[in-house]
């Protein structure tokens, strides 16, 4: 478990800390939203913060969940992340110094560079995760992209992340599953279907117990 | 666009700020609330907008928007108006005199500041507004405390006869939190009682109404010394003690959680007395507050030692890794930098959306030669960025237009071969453009005026505008008509081009021809927003790599699906060293607006035919 006492919170007890980081447009505070509202169910305090002003011009997005007795700060100090679910693997170097010693990182290595590489302006750098590799951080890394190609939309890489997470937080993955179907009860059995499949699929990718359950 | 939907009732909600000051507002039995978009503050109406019983509107900008509100309170109507830190520079010339007649029904101003620039052009703190305007401010620090008093505000609005200004901050506006609402209410209209002494602000009356104005704030000062929003928290460490209010307070409790703290909610005017009282109870006082020092200051007036910016950052958060090393110095104790390190990463900084019919715009800009090109606020600032560099200036809402022919009229001798353009945004331009415009045309300046009409308000997630044609509802109504409009405010017809953005050659065409003369023109592109549902999406492109020459003038459009390949050095017969670059298009992201292929000499660019259909079906 990655939950930990929160020592300077002094008495709000165990606080965990995920953060959720991508590009604009990927679905980044709607995974953040999803383990929200997991929380929620649970009944955690929970604080969800985002800076998000530029979130649809292919700008960096991070999100931050915490959840706990009490939460105080919606933003998650440097260096005190519990989890990070990265979307793009620049970005997981980018906050990787939010981690903390021992934290889970989930990343989606499908690279995605902006204008600004392209152009020559910066390189994009060559092995962006062999820095987290090295450190004390558990790296768990796939290319969601390319998976959520495969199932057919590009968009499911968020449940795909979501499901690849599932089993690393301190509650039991169905509790996120159901908290991501409710988001999809409105919009019909097919879209259900798929997203379950991709969260399974996330699932089957990360899962220490060898998780085999067909969707 | 459609409007976020209010989530189900239930004992603990999960909102934002936004949304429960949304909630709050229905719950108190508001009738009429009126905002224009702007980032932090944008979702408030688009929350509201969801209440059928609410009459919401989008106004064409924040002195118009305010003023809706005030008439609707006049009117004996519940009244919420929300904007953005600098809207209330806009609205700030209805808002100093409306403070001398008051309000009659609940007339709230939730002005939202975007403390740390996300999306903002400066960092204001608004609640100098308040001690301005002699109105009192109230800041919660989480969405629980915004539903509160936002509901809170109404009250105090109808008791003290004033408008009441509700501060949040970025990371009030956009923190999810749990949220449990009170009872609704159920507001009594009242109705328009006729009253010139007191409506009519003639220097007469206005003269009376002033010792009122002074009358009420120490009314407010007594009530604010005794409400429950002012409060101690005892701690177990007397050390140090903090006076916070706003997001600040949570950053201290955070950083701090055994200090003492005094936690302010009615911020202005500032309980003073009671500040004092807990001041001689700690060693240190600190106080916490976002962005300017204040507070600080008018509690140094008032004798009480402290320390407050001196120790203190006085931009951007006072996130707990901020608070934490500048009071641990205080304190005397070691401190350990926290500070992220600088990864040497490249930047990611926001840019125009793959096909956004600015892209061709700015293409052409960064293609002509002896530019000034003043810029304006909406998402074509981002034309300032790479790979166009096209803007020169960017200040306020409609400065484009009036700072251009302030560069006209003030140029030197080496520049009057310059060509002076102004580029602004339809939505911008109705705010505070028109002005400016009927401005160069009475005053005869050179400008070249670029109106981008994407029939909506870009930057803060494509909202309606009276370009739209549509009102916040997403309902028909009228559509403004920017030729018309042009001629009316003295452009010649003749001056006026209307083009499609996307058509290179054309715009190329049309805005040489207009540089040159040496009058007003405007050229008016009209093309919709990639991001509304009235773009249509064509089928996506590819590049044939055995035709790409690695030339890169793609690249210029800067168009984010544009992807380098490769990249070769060759030596020229001139014996110089050309870069080339090689590129594909990243076909899913792609929707086929050709822009880029207006611009590939060896026809390289060809429909993606390999590629299925664009799976439509919706997803997470």
């Amino acid at each position: 478990m990655t939950a930990k006492k929160n020592s300077a919170a002094g008495n709000t007890g165990v606080v965990t800390n995920i953060l959720v980081v991508g590009i604009g447009g990927q679905g980044i505070m709607t995974a953040a939203d999803v383990l929200s509202q997991a929380a929620l169910a649970l009944g955690y305090d929970v604080k969800k913060t985002e800076v998000a002003g530029m979130a649809q011009r292919g700008g960096v997005v991070t999100s931050h969940v915490r959840f706990g007795e009490k939460v105080f700060s919606p933003a998650i100090r440097p260096g005190d992340a519990d989890m990070m679910i990265a979307f793009e693997p620049a970005e997981a170097l980018r906050w990787q110094s939010h981690l903390k010693p021992g934290a889970v990182a989930m990343v989606n290595d499908y690279p995605l560079k902006p204008p600004v590489v392209s152009i020559g302006l910066f390189d994009y750098p060559e092995a962006p995760l062999v820095q987290l590799a090295q450190s004390s951080v558990e790296l768990h890394h796939f290319n969601a992209g390319e998976a959520a190609i495969e199932l057919g939309d590009r968009r499911l890489v968020n449940s795909i992340m979501l499901g690849a997470i599932a089993d690393h937080l301190p509650f039991p993955p169905d509790i996120l599953e159901q908290a991501l179907l409710n988001r999809f009860q409105r919009k019909g059995e097919a879209l259900t279907v798929l997203n379950r499949q991709a969260f399974t699929l996330g699932r089957r990718a990360f899962n220490k117990n060898n998780y085999s359950e067909t969707a | 666009m459609n409007a976020p939907q209010p989530i189900e009732q239930t004992a603990r909600k999960f909102m934002s700020g936004n949304e429960a000051v949304a909630q709050a507002a229905r719950d108190a039995g508001c009738s009429v609330a009126s905002a224009y978009p702007g980032t932090p503050s944008t979702e408030i109406l688009e929350f509201i907008a969801a209440y059928p019983d609410i009459y919401t509107e989008w106004s064409i900008n924040e002195k118009v928007s305010l003023e809706v509100a005030i008439g609707a309170s006049l009117a004996g109507s519940r009244a919420l108006c929300a904007m953005k830190h600098v809207g209330v520079n806009v609205a700030s010339d209805a808002l100093m005199t409306q403070t001398l007649i008051g309000a009659v029904g609940g007339l709230v101003l939730v002005v939202a500041d975007d403390v740390g620039l996300s999306s903002s052009q400066n960092e204001q703190d608004s609640r100098y507004w308040g001690r301005f305007a002699h109105i009192p401010v109230l800041e919660p620090s989480d969405a629980q405390e915004a539903y509160e008093m936002t509901r809170l505000a109404f009250s105090l609005s109808e008791q003290f006869d004033v408008p009441v200004m509700v501060r949040l901050t970025t990371r009030i506006c956009h923190v999810k939190g749990v949220v449990v609402n009170s009872p609704v209410e159920a507001y009594e209209r009242k109705n328009f009682t006729k009253d010139p002494a007191r409506y009519v602000m003639v220097p007469g009356n206005a003269r009376k109404r002033i010792p009122l104005m002074m009358a009420r704030d120490q009314k407010l000062s007594q009530a604010s010394e005794a409400h429950p929003l002012n409060r101690i928290e005892s701690g177990s460490e007397d050390c140090v003690g903090f006076v916070t209010s706003g997001a600040a307070y949570f950053h201290v409790k955070e950083a701090y959680p055994d200090a003492p703290v005094f936690k302010l909610g009615f911020s202005h005017p500032a309980p003073i007395e009671k500040i004092r009282e807990f001041a001689a109870t700690v060693a240190k006082l600190v106080v916490v507050e976002e962005v300017e020092p204040l507070l600080e200051t008018e509690l140094r007036a008032a004798g009480i030692t402290l320390y407050g910016k001196d120790v203190l950052p006085r931009i951007g958060e006072l996130a707990p890794q901020v608070l934490t090393p500048c009071i641990d110095k205080l304190l005397g104790k070691p401190c350990q930098d926290t500070l992220i390190e600088t990864t040497g990463l490249f930047p990611r900084p926001p840019t125009l959306c793959v096909a956004c019919p600015h892209l061709g715009i700015y293409y052409c800009l960064s293609h002509i030669k002896n530019t000034i090109i003043a810029g304006d606020i909406g998402c074509y600032t981002l034309g300032a960025g790479h790979p166009w560099n096209a803007l020169d200036t960017t200040i306020s809402m409609g400065a484009s237009l009036s700072v251009a022919q302030g560069i006209d009229k003030g140029r030197s001798e080496a520049d009057q071969n310059k060509n002076i353009l102004a580029v602004i945004g339809d939505s911008t331009f109705m705010h505070m453009g028109m002005q400016g415009l009927l401005d160069i045309t009475y005053n005869q300046g050179n400008v070249t005026v670029l109106l981008l009409d994407n029939r909506a308000v870009g930057m803060t997630g494509g909202q309606n505008a009276p370009s739209s044609g549509l009102n916040i509802h997403g309902e028909p109504t009228m559509q403004v008509d920017f030729r018309k409009l042009c001629e009316a405010l003295g452009v010649k017809p003749e001056r006026i081009h209307e083009v499609n953005p996307y058509e290179l050659p054309t715009l190329f065409k049309a805005l040489r021809e207009e540089v040159k003369i040496k009058e007003p023109s405007v050229i008016i592109t009209n093309q919709p927003c990639v991001l509304t549902e009235r773009y249509s999406k064509l089928p996506p492109l590819k590049v044939d790599e055995d035709r790409c020459t690695g030339c890169s003038n793609c690249l210029d459009v800067g168009c984010p699906a544009i992807l380098v390949q490769r990249r070769e050095t060759v030596i020229k017969p001139n014996g110089r060293e050309k870069q080339l670059a090689f590129v594909n298009i990243d076909t899913a992201a792609c929707t086929g607006c050709n822009l880029c292929t207006n611009t590939c000499a060896p026809d390289a660019i060809i429909p993606a035919f390999n590629i299925d259909k664009i799976n439509a079906v919706e997803v997470i």
